[in-house]
């Protein structure tokens, strides 16, 4: 152990190397923030293309060398692009798809959960696996006979259609289950001993403890009738029934080509808008619920 | 590789201004560790003994303060120029990597003249292994060893690359009692043999007592005492560390020194000479009871525990500061068990007396 | 007794789930690979009482077909462009922002907002950028107005204009638009990830390498990588699940027509041909092609478990 201990460093200036090592994580830190800021601004920018592409005049957008910033603001792009599009009646036909949706399948979820997780019955396990392994199969797969049944049904073109088929989620499911079972059972069977009712021990005890995923199941369920797009345009592609997704697509069927884009931009920015809203707001439950899903909306 | 800490401070920004004050962990820290021998910090959790630790090594930057490896100022050299090896509390071993490639991994960041070839990274591996006993073990994964395997990995991992100081962080508090022990003799063993300087931290005073050639005791920041074990344990500076060090815990009194006697419970226990008239706090170590029918000390009799070659007795009186005194006496002496009183005489240079406001140690002649 | 009344009342918390999962999953599986077997089983014909011999006559048909070829030569180049262009960028992206401090948080907001967009709309501001206004197609005294913004910079930096999307590009052209901006859409999901792993190494194990003068490149390479390796397999897995499954970032892009103007269909993905079938009735080839998808997606998922279980580490 001798000829080495004493010295990796000894001989060398030790002043130049604590130089040398702190100009290396200047560089280091300056690199890092550089790379970041910009895969930041690349990240940002059609944000911002969309931003101010929807408030140019046509003349302006087609200018052949491009204003990063509109020259004359006009907000008129965005009632143009209201009306073009008919986005208020799109917007309210995804908002109660969406709601009455979102409702029903938090009711249909607690039950499920709370059956999975704390009462007892022959072949729990069992079906809890079931459940799980039609989580593999794609949902195209489903689609194929769920677009013959519904016409069976005759629920074409009806709000029915776009609500019931998605109600029951094995991931909701299987989320809130696994929530409910960080619950210490010691609660549970003392509100029996208690007298207290199933239903008034999950409405009063597990509810309320469980208030975060409820709240990330409800974003991304409302996420998802916000940018559901294949399903409604199979089944309920009427004026009547348009999601905004498919409303906004049909509204704006070309995309290349000489299109008035700044209309089409503020169209989209509308679009848009609820959602940038939800995430300033509730940005920690999205994240939570993602982070537990790798399923988008 | 002596190793010389000059007014070091350490000072953590306050989390949240509006709430928290800023933390000073380690305090004006003066400290001289001669080359070669083993130091222990001693100190309970929060004392800064850690942050000491970790200045040292350079993973944390002091606040103040300078700290040099022989004579070269080491301060504002990072972690890898300063080559120590650090045996962390919880190991970190890398979990994917088998023993060999843990011990291996220092030696292939080498760059430059220091560098190896395979073969002597091997050999020397190997040389760390057969050290601390484990050059049986080199293909398993750490999951799949014994606490007290990992460890010997991580100082194996720590001594490869022949560091010029060593330092361990509470490098026993995840073992078991009986490894411990064990442990504890193969750190001592391992760093007679390889003589490198090496600083290790821990809330156990037995620990450091029994394997330290110095040990360094801390409060809040503060070193307390600095010293040969057997020395603080002789001579604490004050109450602290009188009570901090020792098994069992020294027994403290509320006592009243007149007329350069010392009275606890009204009764005049030992002759201080050089004190004058004040109250004071008490220490009297357990085996500084001897047991007297006619002794001055008072106490009423609780019960007896015999511990083969001694006796603990337990007893209790008005003017203790701890709900029970307890004196450990040879179990040659017999003890009357049906007795309600229990009477003592004091060895005076196991009584220490401390001012009652600062907690400093007032001296007085022992004859 | 209370265990049988028990055994009741769970069904009783379970039976809206049970109810819609039997008419819109399980049946659906039955059904789907029941009308795959069927030879050319169409819809509407079986409604009129027509009856199927039972066979692999579909699925031949789906082989065979040049259509579902073009799709599945796309769908595979696309996962195999974005999957590892992603992750690779996602992990050195979140290595990046685990390693600062300094708007740190804010940093990490931006990077994950491409995740809360609508993937058609934000592929008509894709379609936007690489567009070029005015067209190639036009009367010859019709004036290209502009560029695009994304041939504007190309421009700046020295280069040819591309035409990326418009009628007369290229597949080329048109698989790097789609491969920028899946790879844009997908990186939020793998930076949270994998972010939410490094911020679970144990700190020491780099201390433990900062002791022994790791260079960060090892560092790298040898401890951030295998320790994230469980997080790396989920997000490469999930990567190519929802790869083979690119469907509406196209139709964001390009329209319902999956291609340039010139092209319908270039683009179109596996997917795609499903929806393409069902639109046509014809419910025994869009079945076939359904498990077709589902046979590539599992036997993609064993493949990557295998590999996982072999490099992927504790």
């Amino acid at each position: 152990m001798s000829e080495n201990r004493n010295g990796i460093m000894q001989e060398k200036d030790m002043r130049q190397v604590a130089i040398k090592q702190n100009i290396g994580k200047g560089v280091v830190k300056f690199f890092l923030y550089l790379f970041l800021i910009t895969m930041a601004l690349i990240v940002l920018f059609p944000f911002y293309w969309m931003i101010i592409s929807s408030l140019k005049s046509l003349e302006e957008y087609r200018l052949s060398v491009p204003t990063f910033w509109p020259r004359t603001i006009m907000l008129s792009n965005y009632a143009e692009a209201f009306k073009a599009a008919n986005l208020g009646r799109l917007f309210l036909n995804t908002l109660y798809v969406g709601v009455v949706s979102t409702l029903l399948s938090l009711v249909i979820t607690v039950l499920s959960a709370f059956a999975f997780a704390r009462l007892e019955f022959k072949g729990r396990e069992t079906m809890f696996g079931l459940l799980l392994a039609t989580m593999m199969i794609p949902g195209e797969l489903f689609t194929i006979t769920n677009y013959s049944t519904i016409t069976q049904l005759g629920w074409m073109n009806t709000f029915t259609v776009l609500i019931v088929p998605f109600l029951v989620s094995v991931f909701y499911i299987f989320l809130l289950r696994q929530n409910f079972m960080q619950i210490p059972n010691e609660l549970y069977l003392a509100a029996k001993v208690d007298g207290t009712s199933d239903l008034k021990y999950l409405w009063k005890v597990m509810v309320p403890l469980s208030m975060p995923t409820l709240i990330s199941i409800t974003i991304l369920k409302m996420m998802g009738a916000w940018n559901s797009y294949i399903w409604p345009r199979l089944v309920a592609n009427d004026a009547a029934h348009q999601m905004i997704t498919n409303g906004l697509r049909n509204a704006f069927t070309d995309t290349t080509g000489d299109v008035n884009y700044p209309v089409q931009m503020a169209a989209v920015a509308i679009v848009s808008a609820p959602l940038f809203l939800v995430f300033v707001f509730l940005r920690k439950y999205i994240m939570a619920g993602v982070s537990r899903s790798g399923i988008k909306g | 590789m002596k190793i010389v800490l000059q007014n070091l401070t350490k000072v953590f920004p306050a989390r949240n201004k509006k709430l928290d004050k800023e933390v000073i962990a380690v305090n004006n820290f003066d400290l001289e560790i001669p080359d070669g021998k083993l130091i222990g910090l001693l100190g309970p959790s929060g004392c800064g003994k850690s942050t000491t630790l970790y200045m040292i090594s350079g993973l944390q930057k002091p606040t103040s303060g300078k700290i040099f490896f022989g004579d070269n100022d080491v301060t504002e050299l990072s972690t890898e120029n300063r080559g120590v090896g650090l045996v962390f509390q919880n190991y970190a071993l890398y979990p994917h990597m088998t023993v060999k490639q843990n011990i291996l991994f220092p030696l292939q960041n080498l760059k430059g003249k220091d560098k190896l070839t395979k073969d002597q990274m091997l050999e020397r591996a190997l040389y760390a292994a057969k050290l601390v006993q484990i050059d049986d073990l080199m293909e398993r994964k750490p999951s799949e060893l014994s606490g007290g395997q990992q460890q010997r990995v991580a100082i194996a991992r720590a001594l490869v690359k022949f560091p010029r100081v060593l330092l361990l962080d509470e490098p026993l508090s995840n073992l078991d009692a009986r490894l411990r022990l064990q442990t504890r003799e193969e750190i001592r063993r391992i760093q007679k043999k390889t003589g490198i300087t090496t600083v290790f931290v821990t809330h156990d005073q037995e620990e450091a007592m029994s394997i330290s050639d110095m040990i360094v005791v801390m409060k809040l920041g503060v070193i307390q005492q600095v010293g040969k074990p057997q020395d603080v344990y002789d001579d604490p500076v004050n109450l602290f560390v009188a009570k901090f060090l020792g098994t069992p815990p020294i027994n403290v009194f509320n006592g009243e020194v007149k007329g350069e006697k010392l009275y606890i419970d009204n009764n005049a226990v030992l002759d201080v000479k050089g004190i004058s008239d004040q109250p004071v706090t008490v220490g009297i170590r357990p085996e500084g009871f001897i047991l007297d029918e006619n002794g001055p000390m008072v106490c009423k009799l609780n019960n007896v525990e015999v511990m083969g070659r001694d006796v603990s007795i337990v007893s209790t009186s008005e003017a203790s500061v701890n709900p029970v005194i307890r004196s450990i006496i040879n179990s040659d002496n017999k003890v009357a068990v049906n007795n309600e009183t229990i009477r003592f005489s004091l060895k005076p240079h196991k009584v220490f007396v401390f001012n009652r406001e600062t907690e400093n140690r007032i001296y007085f002649e022992v004859k | 007794m209370v265990d049988s009344k028990q055994q009741w009342k769970a069904w009783i918390y379970l039976a809206p789930a049970i109810l819609l999962l039997l008419v819109f999953t399980v049946w659906p599986i039955i059904n789907t690979v029941r009308m795959a077997f069927l030879e050319g089983y169409r819809g509407l014909e079986a409604v009129g009482g027509q009856s199927y011999s039972f066979g692999f006559g579909n699925f031949e048909k789906v082989i065979h077909y040049h259509k579902f070829l073009n799709c599945l030569k796309t769908t595979v180049l696309l996962c195999v462009l974005t999957v590892p262009i992603s992750t690779f960028l996602a992990l050195i992206i979140a290595v990046a922002l685990n390693n600062i401090k300094f708007l740190q948080k804010g940093l990490q907001t931006i990077f994950f907002l491409p995740y809360v967009t609508n993937s058609i709309a934000i592929g008509m501001v894709f379609a936007a950028m690489f567009n070029i206004v005015g067209s190639f197609y036009g009367t010859e005294n019709e004036i290209i107005a502009t560029a695009g913004i994304i041939n504007n910079v190309i421009e700046f930096f020295g280069g040819e204009p591309v035409n990326w999307i418009n009628y007369g590009s290229t597949y080329t052209a048109n698989i790097i638009v789609m491969t920028v901006y899946i790879v844009w859409n997908a990186l939020p999901f793998k930076i949270l990830i994998l972010l939410g792993g490094l911020q679970s190494i144990n700190k020491q194990y780099y201390d433990a390498a900062k002791i022994d003068g790791t260079p960060r490149r090892r560092v790298f390479t040898r401890i951030t990588v295998p320790l994230l390796s469980p997080m790396l397999a989920y997000v490469i897995i999930t990567g190519f699940i929802s790869g083979f499954k690119e469907y509406s970032s196209i139709v964001g892009i390009f329209g319902e027509g999956m291609g340039p103007a010139d092209d319908p269909g270039r683009l179109n993905t596996i997917v795609g041909f499903i929806y393409d079938a069902l639109s046509t009735n014809s419910q025994g080839r869009a079945s076939a092609a359904a498990l077709i998808l589902f046979g590539i997606i599992l036997v993609v998922t064993l493949i990557n478990t295998q590999v996982s279980k072999k490099r992927v580490h504790y």
